[in-house]
């Protein structure tokens, strides 16, 4: 008789299989990386005719700049409210939805096609809806007797886009929480309903704990999301304006390289932005998913 | 055996009868013309490929002026550039910084097989584009000034019996036009153009030194030196307290204010004539700019706005030709005197001008040579014609920025202009640095 063979012949197959998620991750990952790296180190005129090799002066440029040190605070202001916007609301939709007996299919349905809609879409539609002048929603906050100008107060312009942004993102964190809240077994709550437990305190003693690992999960998404998904609906609505109140760091990315032309100055702003979202995912695997309760 | 040769010649013939001898030579031409302006400029390139079959004009919206200029630079980077490119006045300091790039239109129209005089352009539009030696480097096209849009309907409920013409007129005007209750008097677009750079031209003031920029890339703003703009600039922003002006943002987003009736006046591009012939229910007309009569009793010309076509390096003298006949094609009195009149950009060539006139069109539509007087009201002074500055469509982002502060209220209009200078000169230098 014959020992079982434990090795596995044929060796080029395992290279072969993850082969094309490589070249992806190579191609459109590692090779733009790099080039941002490259291209942060040099000094360009806009058609790329000359050149100029000038080492780290870009980022010095950078960090000497009050105007990228405010966009950093814009950017954290932004992402802050986007993201506990979003999760509230999702939080109470969910807590809501996972009560209903009859429709629940219909209201989960509707809750989740605003993620259908692309970024750029919904800055578009929300725009429409505050425009000064032919908005309607505008026109109910006059009627309420509250002037609102996005053009012209920061205030209403951030607001506005932390309105586009968290309004896309509220689906996605129900279909989390949902699920989350879904996964906790019906006997918890009940026991506690018998034992007198209100449904706010039974939220926040058994179902709130319980859905520690989503929350942590959804905090990071919503704040990469705010960070670096969040371009298509700053451009559509306010332009990084008035002044430079919703002018978040990847739309300033976005703008120093395309109406300033400086791609050496947008390189080293990318190389920022990269440096971050690694440290965010640093942390979010070795931190996050080791204290929270399972 | 005999039908299936016979067969195999008349496909052969209809193969050949199909195919042209020589294949159309497409000319590809982006631009940032919209709406109502977009589609004149696809009917003027389909009447230029219809009355010859050598070339092919194939023009695509790019987007707006930024926008286009930036997809043509990185088509340029990629090897993928198109033959003909609408930039607009801000980015002439890049374009003609880019030698190597740039294909100067009196090199395209020289090596051409045609007969072209650059003599035929107005002056005051000319004059921007060109070299020190008086050398055209792009090919005038949608040029145009801004002027003060009003509502005459509104004008008259108010009791306003003549359109203001001096600064402290507009604002008597908007303390009649807020007591008849209308939410707004006036307000403005494209700011830095309108309210920073022809305000100064329109006083002959300079916008900065060396010759507004025109004598050496050494040029420094002095914007911010000027004591009666940047009072005037201050008395605009308190009055929005009593709703007298309304800031409706960068560009033309402001156009639904006047459009909707909102504000009685608005001052912008002579090229808004087409949107606002189409959306404006009301009686309306164009003035000149208003001046301030604090320092002068008369203005001095306005500056161009709008743009100029640009020709890419890159591509085969067979397409050049092709290039320089489309150009030759719109510069005709006919075709200009056409787009002019339906766009309210200005007859860049005097014989358009004149055509315009023999066709009795500024009788018809009383004002819309208003936009031509301005240009052409004096001869221009070095501070009044034009600009050249490198970095400027960043530059004027910086000017927008500042100046919303001060809507805002966030600053004075002293802190505003001083700032814009400041962050405008350190890409002045950058500027320089790069490209000397």
């Amino acid at each position: 008789m014959r020992a079982k063979r434990v090795i596995f012949r044929h060796r080029w197959l395992p290279y072969a299989l993850i082969a094309p998620q490589i070249i992806i991750t190579l191609v459109f990952f590692l090779w733009p990386a790099s080039q941002a790296i490259y291209q942060s180190l040099l000094r360009q005129d806009a058609f790329g005719l000359r050149t100029e090799f000038v080492g780290l002066k870009n980022f010095a440029r950078l960090f000497a700049d009050p105007l990228y040190l405010d966009s950093f605070i814009t950017t954290i202001l932004f992402s802050t409210l986007v993201t506990a916007l979003s999760m509230l609301i999702a939080l109470v939709l969910a807590v809501m939805a996972d009560r209903v007996l009859r429709g629940s299919l219909t209201f989960r349905t509707l809750l989740i096609w605003p993620y259908a809609v692309a970024p750029a879409v919904a800055g578009v539609l929300w725009w429409f809806l505050f425009n000064p002048t032919i908005g309607i929603v505008a026109y109910a906050l006059d009627g309420l007797g509250y002037d609102w100008n996005h053009y012209v107060s920061g205030s209403d312009a951030m607001a506005l886009i932390v309105i586009a942004a968290a309004w896309r993102q509220v689906s996605y964190n129900f279909l989390f929480f949902l699920a989350g809240l879904q996964a906790i077994p019906r006997s918890l709550t009940e026991a506690a309903a018998i034992d007198g437990a209100g449904p706010v305190k039974r939220f926040l003693t058994i179902q709130l704990p319980l859905l520690s690992p989503t929350v942590f999960f959804l905090l990071v998404v919503n704040l990469v999301y705010a960070f670096f998904e969040t371009f298509g609906v700053v451009h559509a609505t306010t332009s990084g304006g008035p002044g430079n109140a919703t002018n978040i760091l990847v739309y300033k990315v976005w703008r120093d390289a395309f109406e300033g032309l400086n791609l050496g100055s947008s390189a080293a702003q990318s190389v920022v932005l990269m440096v971050i979202v690694i440290a965010l995912t640093a942390i979010q695997f070795r931190y996050i998913e080791r204290r929270v309760e399972y | 055996m005999k039908s299936h040769t016979s067969i195999a010649a008349l496909a052969a013939s209809l193969a050949f009868a199909a195919s042209p001898v020589l294949a159309q030579t497409e000319i590809n031409f982006w631009h940032a013309m919209g709406g109502a302006l977009g589609e004149k400029v696809e009917e003027i390139a389909t009447d230029f490929n219809e009355m010859q079959d050598e070339f092919k004009i194939v023009p695509t919206y790019k987007g707006n002026y930024t926008e286009n200029m930036t997809a043509a630079i990185a088509a340029f980077r990629a090897g993928e550039q198109p033959h003909v490119v609408q930039v607009f006045e801000v980015g002439t300091a890049t374009m003609m910084a880019a030698q190597g790039a740039v294909k100067p239109v009196y090199e395209v129209m020289g090596n051409a097989d045609i007969d072209w005089d650059s003599d035929a352009y107005l002056p005051a539009v000319k004059s921007y584009y060109t070299t020190p030696e008086g050398e055209l480097l792009s090919l005038p096209f949608n040029s145009s000034t801004p002027v003060m849009w009003y509502n005459k309907d509104m004008l008259d409920a108010a009791g306003v019996e003549e359109v203001p013409q001096t600064w402290d007129e507009m604002f008597a005007a908007a303390e009649k036009l807020k007591e008849n209750g209308a939410e707004c008097a006036f307000s403005f677009g494209w700011q830095s153009w309108v309210m920073v750079e022809n305000y100064l031209a329109w006083h002959d003031q300079p916008i900065g030194t060396q010759q507004n920029g025109f004598a050496g890339t050494d040029t420094e703003f002095v914007f911010n030196e000027s004591q009666d703009l940047t009072e005037l600039l201050q008395r605009i922003a308190d009055s929005q307290a009593d709703g007298m002006f309304k800031y409706g943002g960068r560009r033309g987003d402001s156009l639904p204010l006047f459009t909707t009736g909102e504000c009685a006046m608005w001052m912008n591009s002579s090229a808004y004539y087409a949107g606002i012939s189409e959306q404006a229910d009301f009686e309306f007309g164009q003035t000149m700019l208003p001046v301030n009569s604090e320092v002068r009793d008369e203005a001095q010309n306005s500056i161009i706005g709008g743009a100029t076509l640009w020709v890419l390096e890159g591509h085969d003298d067979a397409e050049y030709q092709g290039v320089a006949e489309f150009f030759n094609y719109m510069s005709t009195p006919e075709v200009q005197a056409d787009w002019h009149q339906s766009s309210g950009y200005v007859p860049i060539t005097t014989a358009a001008y004149e055509l315009s006139q023999e066709q009795g069109f500024y009788d018809e539509f009383p004002g819309t040579d208003t936009a031509i007087k301005q240009l052409s009201l004096n001869e221009p002074t070095e501070n009044s014609r034009g600009i050249r500055f490198g970095n400027y469509v960043q530059i004027r982002d910086i000017i927008n920025e500042e100046l919303e502060a001060l809507w805002a209220g966030d600053q004075t209009a002293n802190e505003a202009l001083d700032k814009a200078a400041d962050r405008g000169n350190q890409l002045l230098r950058d500027f320089q640095d790069t490209n000397s």
